[in-house]
């Protein structure tokens, strides 16, 4: 099938990548740029678990093709460290305060949580679940999540959160 | 050397058991960098994707995939054709039966494999798919579990015609898998027929499905030069796999590799073989390159491995104060289109027949009938150990239906009935050996904390407020007290396709004092880097940070049986502790040689071992691991490493008590949780972090399961709802606040005392759940609600309560 040039910036590196029209982003992601941190839970939108940043939103990359993020600034799982490898807060938070088991789940829960706390710096708990709830996860009951996005929230407004995971 | 660091400091500094020590694990997954099957990308890769039936029932009349073949980028296409001439086209399955790997001649439920493409990438085998042509002509199906064993019910299993003995005994009509009958029907049967007060309800446990968040998937990869196959998957027991690939494939199992990388949760759904394995393995060695099979969510929720699907029918016999004096149970086992149910050899029905609960029952009779339906197969253990958690909430029910006959409260019954402290070991009047169990106080202590007299205070000031119409909300409290059986378990009992379900732990200590040590489970996010490092840090008295943990990789770990059944703690943490202590055996001769004493003149402290008074002269585990490596003892060989396989003496039995407060919308339907309290009893606790996020997750699970979950089919045999728009998976927003709590009641027999606890919350969460929406109807005379209780049937029951005039 014909393939077309796509141009986008993936974790501030600018790629052209040749992809065909169906082809989809996540798709783009993993297997044309190797960036495997994003997963595929369900392909229908529904999971969460292929959730990257587009242009200062969460998507979900299962469902949006290669093309239609042409000119786009994404950010993935794989780009939330620092470039000297400085974990971010809510990395951090997460292994601190016991937010992920399998694993499966956390880079599309991660990078919806930074956009969350992007768009919110200080959630409350209602905030928070409210905001993840398009990122589904099987293993943790989220109650550890939730805490872990109050951790990197606190830590990244200069506070302490005293809770131990729980 | 004057001691700078406390005892206590030096036990802190292991991060042994006790700790809640943050996951090795967690390092690669918030990086990204975990590795999963689907992330695996080897050169020349081939995509595999199945062809599967739109019918239920239907004989295949025509199959012509030269469409498909003649499409660029298609390398292959398998039929049954293909597989039949390699005896391939059906598998054996855990329980005794076979399963069709391509349909032969017939399919026997929607979404069955029927074609195998082979293409470049995913996207050509997806349009290869289409291309495949299937002329069907379509059978009645069989839906209705009741309908299973009328005499006009349709045939289904046409491979199994003129068999009148199945895997487990006889079968009396064409439609019926097995009958698996336990316990004292006489004596059962005369107590019912004198006892003063009886209860008898139909309780059904809906047909479910694990739905880990991580589909199933594998990469087959043959070399065709060495003769080696090696098969990436995602394998909660991958050593079984291996063996099973080697004799189905006929490849000697020293020339299979089985690997399973990361597994994004597993809870069931990944114990079994699937006919995507076995296509791709046959793919890989006709073709010889390396075949990705990765299914779908649709394909995962409707043909891979589903749960329950129960119909229990229970009773009991009690006195007038509440005395139960029997129990008398007949299940109606689903088990779909072909018996793939992952069960111990010996036992059909798992370990149902823990069905007495915690209770102390004197007499009891158990049967179970297995069914063929026109459904997918499976009946998997989705966190739970054997049917246990379908035991556990029909007895959890069927007590708060007995409570509610007698006018007595359910907490009240459940204590009147409890098998005492002093009573340990105790035997089942189904046969199990009960290892320990402190029930009153952790019924007492739940109690206490969720202040249940002011609860049911509350609830009666309620009710009385509804009757006058000032609310629409009805509360709920649901008890439930589980009591499960883990950790399969001794290999007297219980063996999968005749091997034994041990399990084993190897661990080298190298020069420097650092280990590598490895199971034969396999993690699929419970945290065993962590856990099983925490074990030996306490054994051997070294820094659980040195220790790596490594599972999954049939090359370099020691046989044994995987991970389901809550079975890693109790079997390959007892042969971690095991053989932690075959090395801290001979770290003692070594010690003893080069202190120049007895070794019975040594003993152990925390990380070294010590002169008997005389504290001073002592030798680290750090300093033996060199002097193994480093200095010629007499007698004894150098290094220090060991193996052990652990046969377990018995099964675990951990235990809880949970009480959930729900207030339900009688006009809506919904269904709020206010409040969730667990108390679990694990024995001890090797990570008390692990294990409440553990709960957490179990919970969860549990109230997706109570409150909506349901693989339902339509009276044609069509899935309905297998995509997760309706198959329920709680959100954050539908996820209650838990909280947690704990006893400890350490297990007898096991090294550590631990019991296990993964899948706990699951089998006490359910009934939990369940309870509470009936007792928050329990006052108006509706019966026994059947699960799931999504808004609709909650709404039904108030409908049928009359409380919408």
């Amino acid at each position: 099938m014909a393939t077309r040039p796509v141009t986008l910036t993936v974790n501030g590196r600018s790629v052209i990548a040749e992809v065909e029209d169906r082809t989809l982003l996540v798709h783009l992601l993993r297997e044309h740029l190797g960036l495997t941190g994003t997963h595929i839970g369900c392909e229908t939108s529904h999971c969460g678990a292929c959730t990257v940043d587009l242009d200062g939103r969460s998507v979900k990359s299962c469902t949006l093709f290669a093309v239609q993020a042409e000119g786009a600034e994404i950010l993935t799982v794989e780009g939330l460290a620092a470039p000297d490898g400085t974990l971010h807060a809510l990395q951090e938070g997460f292994s601190a305060m016991h937010g992920l088991q399998c694993g499966f789940c956390t880079p599309g829960m991660l990078v919806r949580a930074y956009r969350l706390l992007q768009e919110n710096p200080d959630p409350s708990e209602e905030e928070i679940r409210r905001g993840i709830s398009g990122n589904l996860c099987r293993c943790t009951g989220y109650q550890n999540i939730v805490k872990a996005i109050r951790w990197a929230a606190a830590t990244l407004q200069g506070r302490e959160l005293a809770e131990a995971a729980e | 050397m004057t001691e700078t660091v406390s005892r206590e400091q030096r036990e802190a500094g292991l991060k042994g058991v006790g700790c809640r020590r943050r996951r090795t694990e967690d390092a690669r997954f918030i990086r990204g960098k975990g590795n999963y099957v689907d992330d695996l990308k080897l050169p020349g890769m081939l995509f595999g994707d199945f062809v599967r039936s739109p019918h239920a029932h239907a004989r295949i009349r025509r199959l012509d995939v030269s469409k498909a073949a003649a499409l660029p980028g298609v390398r292959a296409v398998l039929t049954a054709a293909e597989l039949k001439p390699l005896n391939l086209h059906y598998m054996p399955t855990l329980a005794g039966d076979v399963q069709a790997v391509l349909a032969d001649e017939k399919v026997l439920f929607q979404n069955q494999e029927v074609a195998f493409v082979v293409a470049d990438d995913r996207y050509v085998a997806a349009d290869a798919v289409e291309l495949v042509e299937v002329e069907y002509e379509p059978l009645p199906p069989l839906v209705d579990p009741f309908r299973a064993l009328a005499d006009d019910a349709p045939v289904l299993r046409e491979d199994l015609a003129g068999k009148a003995d199945g895997a487990h005994g006889a079968r009396r009509h064409h439609n019926h898998v097995f009958s698996w009958e336990v316990g004292d029907k006489e004596r059962t049967d005369a107590v019912f027929a004198s006892a003063p007060v009886t209860v008898k309800e139909l309780i059904s446990y809906q047909r479910t499905h694990p739905a880990p968040l991580e589909t199933c998937a594998c990469v087959a990869s043959m070399d065709k030069v060495k003769g080696e196959l090696t098969l990436w998957g995602t394998f909660q027991a991958p050593h079984v796999i291996r063996t099973v690939a080697s004799l189905l494939s006929g490849i000697p199992e020293h020339k299979v590799r089985v690997i399973a990388p990361d597994i994004g949760g597993g809870f069931g759904n990944k114990v079994g073989a699937y006919p995507g394995y076995i296509c791709s393995v046959v793919a890989s060695i006709v073709l010889g390159v390396p075949v990705k099979w990765v299914e779908d969510r649709m394909e995962n929720l409707s043909t891979t491995s589903f749960a329950r699907d129960y119909h229990m029918t229970c009773e009991l016999a009690a006195t007038e104060d509440g005395r139960i004096l029997a129990q008398r149970v007949h299940v109606l086992a689903d088990h779909g289109a072909f018996d793939a149910c992952a069960d111990p050899t010996k036992y059909p029905a798992g370990f149902f027949s823990v069905c007495t609960g915690s209770y102390d029952i004197p007499t009891a009779h158990l049967v179970v009938d297995g069914v063929y339906t026109n459904k997918a197969p499976g009946g998997v253990a989705y966190r739970c150990s054997f049917r246990v958690t379908e035991a556990a909430y029909m007895v959890e029910r069927a007590m708060d239906i007995l409570a509610g006959k007698l006018g007595m409260d359910p907490a009240e019954l459940r204590l009147r009935n409890f098998i005492k402290p002093e009573q340990f070991p105790y035997r089942s009047a189904l046969g199990w050996e009960y290892d320990s169990g402190e029930y009153p106080a952790a019924m007492r202590k739940a109690m206490g904390a969720v202040g249940y007299g002011g609860l049911r205070r509350e609830q009666a000031e309620r009710r009385a407020a509804f009757a006058r119409g000032e609310t629409r909300e009805l509360m709920g409290i649901g008890v439930a007290f589980f009591t499960e059986i883990v950790g399969a378990g001794p290999v007297k009992n219980c063996d999968i396709l005749g091997i034994g379900m041990f399990d084993s732990a190897e661990i080298r200590i190298h020069p420097t004092g650092a280990v590598i040590a490895r199971m034969g489970t396999k993690s699929q996010g419970q945290g065993h880097e962590t856990t099983y490092a925490q074990i030996i840090a306490s054994e051997l008295g070294i820094d659980a940070d040195l220790i790596t943990i490594e599972e999954g990789d049939t090359s370099t770990a020691p046989y044994g049986l995987g991970t389901y059944g809550s079975r890693s703690t109790p079997v390959a943490g007892a042969a971690t502790a095991m053989c932690a202590r075959k090395i801290r055996a001979k770290a003692q001769m070594i010690a003893a040689h080069l202190l120049e004493v007895h070794h019975n003149d040594l003993e152990w402290d925390v990380d070294r071992f010590r002169v008997k008074g005389l504290p001073e002269k002592t030798m680290t585990m750090k300093e033996i691991a060199w002097a193994a490596y480093h200095t010629p003892v007499p007698n004894i060989e150098p290094g220090l490493e060991a193996v052990n396989y652990y046969d377990p003496p018995n099964m675990t039995y951990p235990f809880g008590a949970y009480v959930c407060v729900m207030d339900i919308d009688v006009d809506t339907g919904t269904a709020k949780v206010r409040r969730f309290y667990a108390l679990d009893d694990c024995g001890t606790r090797i990570n008390p972090m692990i294990i409440e996020g553990q709960v957490h997750g179990g919970l969860t699970e549990a109230v997706g399961i109570a409150m909506g979950q349901e693989i339902a089919y339509d009276e044609l045999g069509n899935v309905k709802g297998a995509s997760l728009l309706d198959f329920f998976l709680p959100t954050a927003v539908e996820t209650p606040v838990w909280e947690t709590d704990y006893t400890v009641t350490p297990s007898p027999h096991h090294p550590i005392g631990a019991k296990g606890v993964g899948e706990s919350p699951n089998v006490g969460g359910v009934p939990a759940f369940s309870n509470a929406v009936n007792d928050a109807f329990a006052h108006l005379g509706v019966g026994h609600i059947q699960m799931p209780h999504d808004a609709w049937r909650i709404w039904m029951a108030a409908e049928r309560a009359g409380l919408h005039r």
